[in-house]
């Protein structure tokens, strides 16, 4: 376990270090010179010069990417070309909003997602059954901004029961932060619903048919305990992976709802880095949600091999 | 193409006779080709046809879709945009096969340490939510059409090397490979008439899904206003401009949508038969990590 546990955290520090070269790459690939593109009408020579050396960007490029990665290390990702701010501070700020639509989401796909995907497979050809793959089919098709708009119809709308966007911090007003949240949380949340309850299905459809379970229906034990004891516990270890993964990518991947909600995460500010071409803020974004998304995945690794040790062995 | 390769185009179409949903999916498809090929002699109005007089006009005889805030016929606009769209799945996905397949070939084949970079650097390219790292593509290299189906198969690259890389690993093992060594048959050739049709059917698979995926992150790319650009019309573009006025005009938010949706369902069936025929214990990468935006 202990060496399983080593191999990763290597692992995943190399993936990091490639992780941050990609994300310093990008302002490479800005055709032209960044911070010119960046000041666009708002350019004086002063500025220009200023943000030139704070960004390294006058010294050669490997100097550049090491000085990148060791400021990186410290905490330090620059400064702001719009508002000369720590960028780091910056992301620090945006990430408690993203961070609660994320979690609500997951919460509420799980909570879908796991009584539909374990009734599903135990009545497998049932009509439940029909119901739920028409539900993951329809869920990983629908564009979820799409599903946002229609939701922002019906529920903001027609029946005006919720605001149609906006954010409240749920340390300022919990029940305002609620009602902001159930929109954008739901829509995200019902995709990814989708995507699991076709994971959870085919996870505990793989344990039924297992010996063992065969054996513990064989030996008189009730139907309950089979399902709770056997094949939950068992069916339940690759679907772990599936949540984490989740979670993992909508602290990243919400750019579009947060768009559409005007939800103030760091996919919003994401967002608003590209059209202000505010590249090291996008920089920064970039890579504290690819080095947030490693880290789950690495406790989830670990995690996964606490619950089968036989994954250490490979 | 060899006999592999054969077998695995009969069975895949065999595969999208007998299901009925494929069979539903792989109708839309075509009508949708149809609809790609001949948009603009089907639309009745100008895609760009500006009409002061007629903006936000509900559904009627003479415009189905009803009219956008520049007066402007959704229908037309509509149709026109599904070009764009079946233009962005394929170029997307032929680049994201036309990296990722000889990587995760070179990377299968030789093994030992070019593996090893090769699928580390993949790795790194896993490490980024889908949409987040398209989004920084396009924000670096610019707004619009080509940059963002140039995103969209950098992004889907890793999934193809994956999946050829494992096909490889499997089928290198087998006797006919050993056997094409013995006889002195060059890497190239074993990989290219050996290898290569015989780990079709997972890539067939993968194709049809990603196609789906493509699509959706193109979408979600023109709704940021970071695809097609105006005035050519895209469904996402359309959602993001008519989303001001969806409480007023509801038919500018679901006739775009409602696109994206048929189009992204139908490969998704296609896609679902074929895996269930071709390869039916393929772990979906790609669902997992759909791009949920």
């Amino acid at each position: 376990m202990g060496r399983f546990v080593i191999r990763r955290l290597l692992q995943s520090g190399v993936v990091l270090l490639g992780v941050t070269l990609v994300v310093f790459l990008l302002l490479q690939l800005v055709p032209g010179d960044p911070v010119r593109v960046a000041l666009g009408t708002r350019f004086d020579p002063q500025t220009y010069e200023a943000l030139r050396a704070r960004a390294g960007l006058d010294r050669p490029l490997v100097v550049q990417y090491l000085s990148y990665v060791g400021n990186a290390l410290t905490g330090d990702l620059g400064v702001s070309f719009r508002s000369g701010r720590p960028v780091t501070s910056i992301v620090l700020e945006r990430l408690p909003a993203t961070l609660s639509l994320a979690v609500t989401a997951v919460v509420f796909a799980t909570l879908v997602a796991f009584p539909l995907g374990v009734l599903s497979a135990l009545r497998s050809g049932s009509p439940l059954d029909h119901a739920a793959r028409v539900f993951s089919q329809f869920g990983v098709s629908v564009p979820d901004f799409w599903m946002g708009i229609m939701f922002i119809l019906l529920f903001a709308g027609v029946l005006g029961w919720l605001p149609p966007s906006g954010y409240v911090a749920l340390t300022d007003d919990p029940l305002g932060w609620a009602s902001h949240v159930v929109l954008p949380a739901v829509t995200v949340g019902l995709v990814t619903a989708s995507i699991l309850t076709r994971f959870i299905r085919s996870a505990v459809l793989e344990v039924l048919s297992e010996d063992y379970v065969r054996t513990a229906e064989a030996k008189g034990l009730r139907t309950r305990v089979v399902v709770l004891r056997h094949v939950l516990r068992n069916a339940l270890i690759p679907v772990v992976t599936v949540v984490a993964v989740q979670l993992a990518s909508l602290l990243g991947g919400v750019i579009v709802i947060e768009v559409l909600f005007a939800w103030p995460g760091v996919g919003r500010l994401t967002y608003d880095a590209v059209q202000a071409r505010d590249y090291p803020v996008l920089q920064g974004a970039v890579l504290l949600v690819a080095a947030l998304f490693l880290l789950i995945n690495l406790l989830v690794d670990v995690l996964y091999a606490r619950l089968d040790p036989r994954i250490t062995v490979r | 193409m060899s006999g592999a390769g054969q077998s695995a185009v009969r069975r895949a179409l065999s595969a999208l006779r007998h299901d009925p949903l494929a069979v539903t999916g792989s109708v839309v498809l075509v009508l949708l080709i149809v609809v790609g090929v001949a948009g603009s002699w089907l639309a009745p109005s100008g895609v760009n046809e500006v009409d002061v007089d007629r903006m936000l006009q509900p559904p009627s005889w003479s415009h189905p879709f009803g009219t956008d805030e520049l007066g402007r016929d959704v229908l037309s606009r509509v149709l026109i945009a599904a070009r764009v769209s079946l233009q962005v799945g394929a170029v997307s996905v032929g680049i994201a096969l036309a990296v990722g397949v000889p990587l995760g070939l070179l990377s299968g084949y030789y093994r030992g340490w070019l593996d090893n970079i090769l699928m580390r650097c993949m790795d790194v390219l896993f490490a980024f939510p889908v949409l987040l790292l398209a989004v920084a593509i396009v924000a670096v290299l610019g707004p619009g059409l080509l940059t963002a189906m140039i995103a969209i198969g950098v992004v889907y690259t890793p999934i193809f090397a994956r999946v050829t890389r494992a096909g490889v690993l499997s089928v290198r093992e087998q006797v006919f490979v050993r056997a094409a060594v013995s006889v002195g048959a060059s890497d190239l050739r074993i990989m290219r008439r050996h290898v290569l049709p015989n780990i079709a059917a997972p890539l067939i698979v993968q194709t049809s899904l990603s196609l789906a995926f493509a699509i959706l992150s193109e979408a979600a790319l023109s709704f940021l206003g970071l695809g097609v650009q105006p005035p050519d019309p895209a469904w996402g573009r359309m959602l993001y401009d008519g989303r001001g006025f969806v409480t007023e005009a509801w038919w500018l938010g679901v006739f775009p949508g409602a696109a994206i949706f048929l189009t992204v369902l139908a490969f998704n069936l296609v896609g679902d038969a074929l895996r269930d025929v071709l390869d039916p214990r393929q772990l979906t990468v790609s669902e997992a990590r759909r791009s949920t935006g």
